[in-house]
């Protein structure tokens, strides 16, 4: 492995619940310091895919590496570059935004002090300094979300997971996320992978995966996708009619 | 956040330093276990009433039932008691060490729920291997019900319990490895609930049979004198154990039959555990995964 090695790496991966396969033969990557969208209908495969890179399912074939560390070989030097917002909402709701934001920072072994200064500069990028010592039940749905995102770079991960982030937030919450999001990867050179099936969050230029029944039916960047049909939606919609009329 | 404490770790696969402001080693573990006590605590003394139930369950015992029974069902003298002991005497070890099976199921009712909220998952992401994560999940709950224990120590001190002023520190070891085994039975059986709602059979079939049939609240000879089968059932049963090697500690004694019991349950279940939240071989992974999820 090289200093090439991109931030994500999934080779020809395979995961079965019993007799049906959630994931097949996926490989896919996301470059360093790029946007990289994950698009694919309900059932595609997404949380699946997701639990295999975070570790919370073993792939039962092929091979994950985040910047060059397997995860059957180095979990611990994987998982320490990996932030993750996972769909549903972690956060515990009887405990403060600072509370929560220092139990994820022990998780990484990071210092109490140096956690305190991590979180503070956190909560400013994410707009919510204020709201520090209150409990986050007093949160709304689109700040909620926020804070998981502080939280997902409290250990300055190199590699951030973020699955489907905004399902249920109002128009202007979801559009606040994808441009803090967005200004972390041009700023920091943070590589990122989205999973979605809102469309308007994705631009041309961004590499995008298209998944559908476990398999990878598109990919490059979503201005390649998109060519030869009235939009990104329309192409994703003619791979997805495709791979479903193989699979019939 | 200094450079001093900052660990930059170089990697070894890109040749770049690493931005991470953790660390792996022993020092980073610890902090991680410091950060899951204190959460536990948190959430415990967040819950008030969590916090009074644990302690009334045990007092309604003491004043009540035991001072109901105390002329009906007096003691004889048995070690670690060297005279004729009252009957509330006899049950504080018991009732403190049920305050630990409670608190252990407790625990394992929480875990069932973290997974169908998914903040399990924020656990399992840490860089640290899952077994000392579910290690520290249990120190965390035990860490919770040695505070309770002792609690309901210091209400029944009023009561008339005759334990020495030593005993109060000999029986810190004998609660750790207490809470210890029962948090590890409860660790083990929260990989095999599904779902929050199966959890009164847990209370049905675990806690009340495992309550009942120890020497928590009377001593196996009187058990025998009734029910050879039954005596051996509670023998058996590595709840006595727990209670017994609380009682003697509690009076300065160690019980070592009572200590290789609750040892070797601890091991076992705690293995048990790891193999079931392994995310290759374990029941998480045949299941499809933590709750809530949709693959």
């Amino acid at each position: 492995m090289t200093a090439e090695a991109p931030a994500l790496l999934v080779a020809n991966v395979g995961h079965r619940f019993g007799t049906r396969a959630a994931l097949d033969d996926v490989s896919m990557t996301v470059e360093r310091g790029r946007f990289t969208a994950l698009l694919g209908p309900n059932g595609a495969g997404k949380t699946t895919l997701f639990s295999v890179i975070t570790r919370l399912y073993t792939n039962q074939s092929g091979r994950v590496a985040i910047f060059g560390h397997g995860l059957d070989r180095e979990p611990s030097r994987a998982l320490a570059r990996l932030g993750v917002v996972f769909q549903a909402r972690t956060l515990d709701t009887d405990l403060t935004v600072e509370q929560n934001l220092l139990y994820h920072a022990s998780l990484h072994g990071i210092p109490r002090r140096a956690g305190k200064a991590r979180i503070a500069e956190l909560l400013d990028r994410v707009g919510l300094a204020d709201r520090r010592g209150e409990k986050v039940r007093t949160l709304s749905g689109g700040q909620s979300r926020r804070i998981e995102i502080a939280r997902s770079l409290v250990h300055r991960p190199d590699l951030l997971l973020l699955d489907e982030p905004t399902v249920g937030l109002d128009l202007e919450s979801r559009a606040g996320i994808v441009a803090i999001v967005r200004a972390l990867v041009r700023e920091e050179g943070l590589s990122v992978l989205w999973a979605t099936h809102i469309f308007e969050e994705i631009r041309p230029e961004d590499d995008a995966v298209v998944l559908h029944l476990g398999c990878i039916v598109g990919r490059g960047t979503a201005g390649t996708i998109a060519q030869g049909a009235e939009s990104l939606e329309d192409a994703f919609r003619r791979l997805v009619a495709e791979r479903g009329r193989q699979a019939a | 956040m200094t450079s001093s404490s900052r660990v930059v770790e170089l990697d070894t696969k890109t040749h770049a330093a690493s931005r991470q402001l953790g660390r792996l080693d022993a020092v980073g573990y610890l902090i991680c276990l410091g950060g899951i006590v204190r959460r536990e605590l948190l959430r415990f003394f967040n819950q008030k009433e969590r916090f009074f139930s644990a302690l009334v369950r045990p007092l309604v015992w003491l004043f009540i039932f035991a001072a109901g029974f105390r002329n009906t069902l007096g003691v004889s003298i048995e070690p670690p008691y060297q005279t004729y002991v009252l009957y509330e005497v006899y049950v504080v070890p018991g009732l403190a060490v049920m305050i630990q099976l409670f608190n252990g199921m407790q625990s394992s009712l929480s875990m069932v729920y973290d997974r169908e909220v998914g903040s399990m998952k924020v656990l399992l992401t840490s860089p640290y291997p899952r077994w000392m994560l579910l290690l520290a999940k249990l120190i965390a709950g035990v860490s919770v019900s040695i505070v309770q224990a002792y609690t309901f120590l210091a209400v029944a001190y009023f009561w008339e319990t005759d334990i020495p002023a030593l005993g109060y520190l000999t029986a810190l070891p004998a609660f750790l490895a207490a809470g210890m085994m029962l948090g590890a039975i409860g660790l083990f059986l929260s990989s095999l609930v599904r779902q929050l709602e199966n959890f009164a059979s847990v209370m049905n079939f675990v806690i009340f049979p495992m309550f009942f049939a120890s020497s928590a609240l009377y001593p196996l000879w009187r058990i025998r004198e009734s029910s050879e089968t039954l005596y051996w059932i509670c023998e058996l049963n590595p709840f006595t154990h727990a209670v017994q090697l609380v009682r003697f500690a509690l009076y300065e004694q160690l019980e070592p039959v009572s200590c290789l019991v609750v040892v070797g349950t601890t091991l076992a279940f705690f293995a048990m555990a790891v193999i079931a939240y392994d995310p290759g071989r374990g029941l998480m992974a045949r299941r499809g995964g933590p709750a809530g999820d949709t693959p």
